[in-house]
Formats: C-alpha cells, structure tokens, sequence
C-alpha cells in the first residue's frame, strides 16, 4: 500500500550530491513530491527532507541505494506518525480583494495565518501547517483574487529525543557511523 | 654543483603541475599501466606522461570504448582496478558503456577525463560535455577537480573507493587549468572516508543463526558469485562447501571461483545454465548465496523463485539484501571473513542422496543436449566442440574471455577452470564488444597466462579496431571467432518466440582474415570438422596473436534454456 514517506538524509555538503540521490528516484519511476536540503545542527553536515508517496517495501531500497552513496552519511526514512513537521505558504492577494468587502483579516484569524506585508496594491499572507491546512487556505483565497501562491518542501524533525549525532561513534562527528546504528537500521 | 641539483630535485618533488602531480600519485598507487586515447583537454596529463614512460606502461587502444574495456580485463585479470585516460567531450562520452558494465559487474576501475578550462564551464566551450553529470548513474563515485592542489588527494580517494567495499568504477574529470597550474605535492593514501563503510562488521548473531539452519537442512544449496573472487575466498568457499557436503552453482561473474572438476561443483545457473542447477533451486530447503546478486537472468520469475527455502545472503552491499529475494539471514560481511566465521560453526555433513539428484540431472542433460553439442552428429561444426577442444588442449588453465550472445553462453557452460579470475565476461550488462579489448588488457594483467577471445562473427565487429592495439603493442591474445553468420543469441529467440521472423539479424560479413592480415595477425578459418583439431593446435601454440575462424551451425541454439519471465523449473532441454 503506497504512503507518506518522509526521507531524512544527511550528506556531505559536496556538489552533485543531489543529483546522486535524485537519480535512484528516477531510475525506478518515483515522483519526489518535495523536497529540501539545509544545514543540519552539524556545521559541515547537509539535511535533506524528501517526501514521496510510496510502498513500504521500495521505499526500504531506495533508501539502501541513498545510503549507498560514497557521500551520503545515513538516510532514514518515516511515515508521518513519526516526524513532526510543517511547510510554510504564501499567498499574495490583491488589495481590491478588501475592496469588494471580503475580511482577509477574518481569514487570516480563522485559518492561523498572518499578515506578512501590506503593500499598495497587495497583501501577502504567511500560513506555516501541514498540507492540508494550507490547502484549506488557499480554496478559500483563491475566489478573491490571489496573485500568487508558494508552499515550501516539507521541514521534518524525527519525533524522538534521538540525533543524528547519537549515530556517530565521535561526538565531532565521529569517523564512522557506530556499528549498533547500522545495524538498528539494517536489520529491522 | 652538488647543491644546485639537489636543489632542483627538491623542488621537483615539491611543487609541481597538477598533470605531474597526478602521473606522481598514479606511480605511487603503484598503478604502471594505464589504457587510454589523448585530446586537448587532457594534453598537458599526457605531456607529463612523457617523462614517466619507463615506469608507466601507456597502451593507447584505438577507442576509448575500448581502453576502457582493456582496464576491465585488466583489472579483472589481475584483481586491481585498471587505469583510464580520456579527453573532455566525446572521449569522455565513449567511456559510458564501460563505465556502465564496470558499475554494474563491480569492476574497480579509476578513469581520468580531462575536461576544458574551469572558466569554460557551462559555456558549452569545444569538446565540454557535463561528464560529472552523465556519468554520474554508472560510478561509483565520481568528482570534478578544478585546482591542482586538490588532485592528490582527489586520487587518493579514488583509489580507496574503487577498490574497497563492493568495487566499482570511479570517474576524475580535471579540469586543463587544473592539470597545467602548479601545487605543493604531497601524497597521502586514503584509508578511510567518513560518510563511507565499505565492509560491514560481521554479526556473529547472523551467522549463528546461518549456521544452525545450514545444520540443520536436508537439501542445502550454495549459489556464489563474484564476491567470492572479490573478496579472495575461493579457499574459504571450498572448505565451506567440502566441510557441510553441500553442492555449490554458481552465476557466470562466479564462474572459475571453484574449480569446474570439484566434486561439489554442480554447475551454471540461470537462463542457458545447467538442468539440475536450476530445476532444483525448487527443491532446496536452505539456500546459501554467496556475493551473488540474484539477477533476473538467474532467478527467472521471481516470485517463483526458491520460495520454498530459507535464504541466507552471505554480502557485502547492505542494498543487495532484499532487493530481489527476502534474506531469512542476512550475513552482511565481505565473503572471506563471512565463510571463515561459518566453517567454524558448521558441522561436517554429506548429502549424498542430494547430491545424486544434481547427478541425475546432469546425465538426463548430458543425453538430451551435452553429448550432441561436444561430440555433434551432424557435419556442422558446434561452438561447444571448440570450446571443448580448446579446454582439453590448455588443461582448463587459460583466462577465456568472452563477448555477448550464444558462444558466450556455450563458453561458460563448457569451458573448464582450474584457476580463479580465468572467465572474463561482460554479465549484468552484457555489452557486445566487451571481449576483444577486453581480452587485450587481460594479457597485459596477467601476461604469463593463455588469454583466449571467444567472440561472436557480430560482437567482433562492434569493436575491431582494437586489432590495431594488438599490431601496436604485439599482446598476445588468441582470437577465436565463432561466425554462425547471424546475431545468433538474438535469431535464437526469434525462432522460438517470435515465429522465426529473423528481423536483422543475419550477418553479410566480410573477410576477417583479410582483416586480420591488414593487421598483422596470422589467421586461418576452419569450416569442415577435419581441419579443426590441427587449427586449433596451430592456434593455441602459435608465438603472439592468431585469429582462428570456425564457421558453425548457421541455426545452433544454446540449451538448457529458461524462456523469460518463466519459472525456472520451466527450464527447456529441446
Ligand atoms: C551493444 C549491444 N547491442 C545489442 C545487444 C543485443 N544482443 C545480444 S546477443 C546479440 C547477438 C550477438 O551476435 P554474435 O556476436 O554474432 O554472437 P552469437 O550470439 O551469434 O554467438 C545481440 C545483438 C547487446 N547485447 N549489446
Ligand atoms: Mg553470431
């Protein structure tokens, strides 16, 4: 049964990196259906969340084949219940919206938003929550003139008191992963 | 006086270009022959060659296709990864098929392409090709250098990671600035990256449990693969095997890990492998794979495939495990280590009533198919009589190298090994062309060995310009050519499958011992079954290159065979 997966990959902070992850998806005809990369708490340590809609059992060899990489240090990958996570949107609206007498404030109260910017000519509405909230967001914006709509890739945090650092033998990010943490991972 | 050269030698060995820098390094990781083809972008490497001619050996092949190639028999050959060096552009492009067949047939190799200027990238400046990009898919790792000062340790790292863990190709694209400006030299063997574990810890848990379900099994049954030559454990396979009684197929990337006369040796797995090796993965209880990777051409329908037995993966690439068939067991581990922590474990044992099927299988395959293509009743010479031939004449010790197609599939079923690292073929991905520069750059790895082409009448065409590699360096490589005048593997599935439609596949060929005189290279062609036992001594004892031509059955198929996507137990004898 496909789900929703989120991947949480650290990797070197190399160029192509993310084009060596990004194939093992396109190889086997997966749809990324976001993605984002920044810093992790480690300086020199990249963080990738990506999230797709898959079966259990490939999204197990897609993540062995990241993990593969020569620059990928761990990848893990989780279904919703075990992240806490969000996406932040933006909506722009036109001020002639306020015009015709519609409340965007109201709107912006009720769905948990605020107001970025006011403009002359538009208003700029920020919404952080999960899909499904933003969506909510956007189908009641939409009628009343909306400019533009962005939503970020998913920022995800494991939903453990755990960190990746815990699977590294060295506190400074150890020379190797610790051989309990490779094996937690592949043989579960 | 004195002083002024020591001076000079000091700084020599200081500071130096990014091309000498790299040359040093190559000498170093004690690499001292390298195949490869120069153009622009890689001149200057080439120009700092030049000094180092006495302790590098540079075999310029005619195609980067096949230098690349040549460094796979290389490596193959001789068990270190083989050496590339190709220009930016369309150098850089011909090397992907090799990249490709070393990626996915674990070969380490180490290839350096030169790449135009760092300012010139993006531009689509004369010969750039995003190399780093394209080939990305088909290395193991690969990276972009654009300051000499990085190319010590750029090397350093290439070597540590082709050759560690499961071995695989590893691409360098220096950049022409990088190879002309000077830096410090300093070298540094790398001996470890931190986001990479190439080998696993044994898990002694694992191979507890692997041991108590080899002990306890009735009808166990070892596959093995490559990973047993790999990781050097052809001893341990043999005492594993000898220890537990336990008969033992292997996959052709295995093939010549243990010796074709051993007793526990039952034969060739897969699509055109032997009966009892296949029919009989159904009646296994426990089967123990061994650095082997479950290929479809091996397994059939997977879901099909051994269902009745508990697995153990005894494997070295954590992504391996599952990918195909559920591992029971997984023992992750390079191979030598693995089998040397089961010997102790297991107890000894026989089967021989289970040995005795494999037996029986063999005698009903011996009538039904053997017997008719070692010892034909027809006048039409078979390959599997040359092969046959050529094994008993060399004693099983020469490296047979083969191409794609059905003399592929007849030179694994019957060519006979004693040694390890003596069948070189292109497996996973089966690229036509292989053979021939590949069988060149295995002499070159292993030059007090037999090295004998075995190629099809239409793989030998995909890459003869090597011919001109052989006037060249005068290697000797014995070619044989098994012409059946047709892409024969692929006729072979339009007669059965597809109604006898021969759609392009029939073979209008030219002379090729005209060709082969063009270069040099002595020849004859046999075409009645009289002449062929004095050509083939003629062949095999002649000083330096020979092509030998056998003219075969036009219509020969190769059986056993599994229709694909069918069970093995479909398996075919007629
Ligand atoms: C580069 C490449 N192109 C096409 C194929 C598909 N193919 C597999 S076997 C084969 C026929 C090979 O003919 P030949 O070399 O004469 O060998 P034979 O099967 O006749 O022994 C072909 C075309 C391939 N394996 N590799
Ligand atoms: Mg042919």
């Amino acid at each position: 049964m496909e789900k929703d997966f989120t991947l949480i990959v650290f990797s070197e902070n190399h160029v192509g990196v993310l084009q060596r992850i990004t194939t093992i998806f396109t190889r086997r005809g997966i749809n990324i259906e976001s993605i984002t990369v920044s810093q992790s708490e480690l300086r020199d340590v990249h963080r990738y969340n990506i999230v797709v809609t898959e079966t259990e059992e490939r999204i197990q060899k897609v993540v062995k084949q990241i993990e593969k990489q020569i620059e990928v240090l761990r990848a893990w990958y989780y279904p919703k219940e075990k992240i806490l996570y969000q996406e932040i949107a933006l909506y722009k609206m036109s001020v002639d919206a306020v015009k015709n007498g519609v409340s965007l404030e109201d709107i912006v109260k009720e769905n948990n938003a605020r107001i970025l910017t006011v403009e002359s000519d538009f208003i700029v509405i920020e919404k952080t929550g999960h899909k499904e909230e933003t969506q909510a967001l956007y189908e009641q914006l939409q009628p009343h003139g909306l400019l533009e709509f962005v939503r970020s890739g998913r920022v995800a945090l494991m939903n453990s008191q755990k960190q990746f650092k815990d699977y590294l033998k060295a506190p400074e990010l150890g020379k190797r992963i610790s051989e309990e943490a490779v094996r937690e991972y592949r043989y579960k | 006086m004195e002083t002024a050269t020591k001076k000079k030698n000091k700084i020599d060995s200081a500071t130096v270009s990014g091309s000498k820098a790299l040359i040093m390094a190559l000498i170093e990781e004690g690499v001292n022959t390298i195949f490869g083809y120069p153009g622009g972008a890689i001149m200057p490497v080439y120009d700092a060659l030049f000094d180092y001619q006495d302790q590098i050996h540079h075999i310029l092949t005619r195609h980067e296709q096949g230098a690349i190639h040549a460094a796979q028999g290389f490596a193959r050959a001789k068990g270190i990864p083989g050496v590339v060096f190709a220009t930016s552009g369309p150098g850089a492009t011909n090397l992907i098929t090799g990249l490709a067949d070393a990626m996915i047939d674990s070969t380490p190799l180490v290839c350096i392409t030169g790449q135009v200027a760092s300012p010139l990238l993006g531009t689509d400046a004369f010969q750039e090709t995003d190399v780093v990009g394209i080939s990305m898919p088909v290395t193991k790792w690969n990276h972009q250098v654009t300051r000499a000062e990085e190319i010590p340790d750029a090397l350093a790292k290439s070597f540590y990671v082709a050759k560690s863990g499961r071995p695989g190709p590893v691409l360098l694209d220096i950049t022409k600035d990088a190879q002309i400006e000077s830096c410090t030299y300093q070298y540094t063997p790398c001996k470890e990256v931190r986001s990479y574990h190439p080998i696993p810890s044994l898990d002694d848990e694992m191979v507890n449990q692997a041991a108590e379900l080899i002990n306890n099994a009735k009808r166990p049954y070892v596959l093995f693969g490559q990973g047993v030559i790999l990781s050097h454990a052809e001893e341990e396979l043999k005492e594993f095997i000898e220890k537990t009684g336990i008969p033992a197929a292997w996959t052709i990337l295995g093939l010549s890990a243990l010796s074709s006369d051993h007793p526990l040796n039952v034969g060739m797995l897969g699509m055109h492998g032997n009966y009892g090796p296949n029919l009989l993965s159904d009646e296994a209880d426990v089967v123990i794979a061994i650095g082997m990777r479950f290929d479809d051409r091996v397994t059939g329908k997977v879901s099909e495939y051994i269902k009745q037995a508990k697995v153990i993966h005894l494997e070295i690439d954590p992504s391996e495990i599952d990918k195909i068939i559920k591992a029971d067991v997984p023992v992750l581990g390079d191979a030598k280590t693995s089998l040397r922590a089961l010997i102790e474990k297991v107890k000894p044992n026989q089967h021989p009533k289970w040995l005795q099927r494999f037996k029986d299988c063999y005698e009903l395959e011996y009538e039904k198919v053997i017997k008719e293509e070692l010892y034909p009743s027809t006048d039409l010479i078979s390959m599997g009589e040359v092969i046959r031939l050529i094994s008993e004449k060399t004693d099983g010790n020469s490296i047979v190298v083969t191409d794609v197609g059905q003399h592929q599939m007849v030179a694994c079923r019957y060519a006979r090994f004693l040694k390890s690292k003596s069948n070189i073929t292109s497996g996973g991905l089966g690229t036509m062309g292989f053979c021939l520069p590949a069988a060149i750059g295995a002499k070159f790895g292993a030059p007090d060995r037999l090295v004998i082409a075995v190629i099809g009448d239409g793989g030998f065409q995909m890459t003869l310009q090597e011919l001109g590699t052989i006037f060249q360096t005068k290697v000797d490589v014995k070619i044989l050519i098994l012409n059946n005048q047709y892409l024969g593997m692929v006729r072979q599935w339009q007669q059965l499958f597809f109604d006898k439609r021969y759609s392009a596949t029939e073979m209008i060929n030219p002379d090729f011992q005209t060709i082969a005189r063009g270069y040099g290279i002595e020849s004859i062609k046999v075409e009645e079954r009289d002449n062929l036992d004095k050509a083939v001594d003629d062949f095999l004892n002649h000083k330096g290159s020979y092509l030998l031509e056998v003219i075969v059955g036009k219509e020969n198929n190769v059986f056993p065979m599994v229709p694909s996507g069918a069970p093995v137990a479909e398996i075919r004898l007629e």
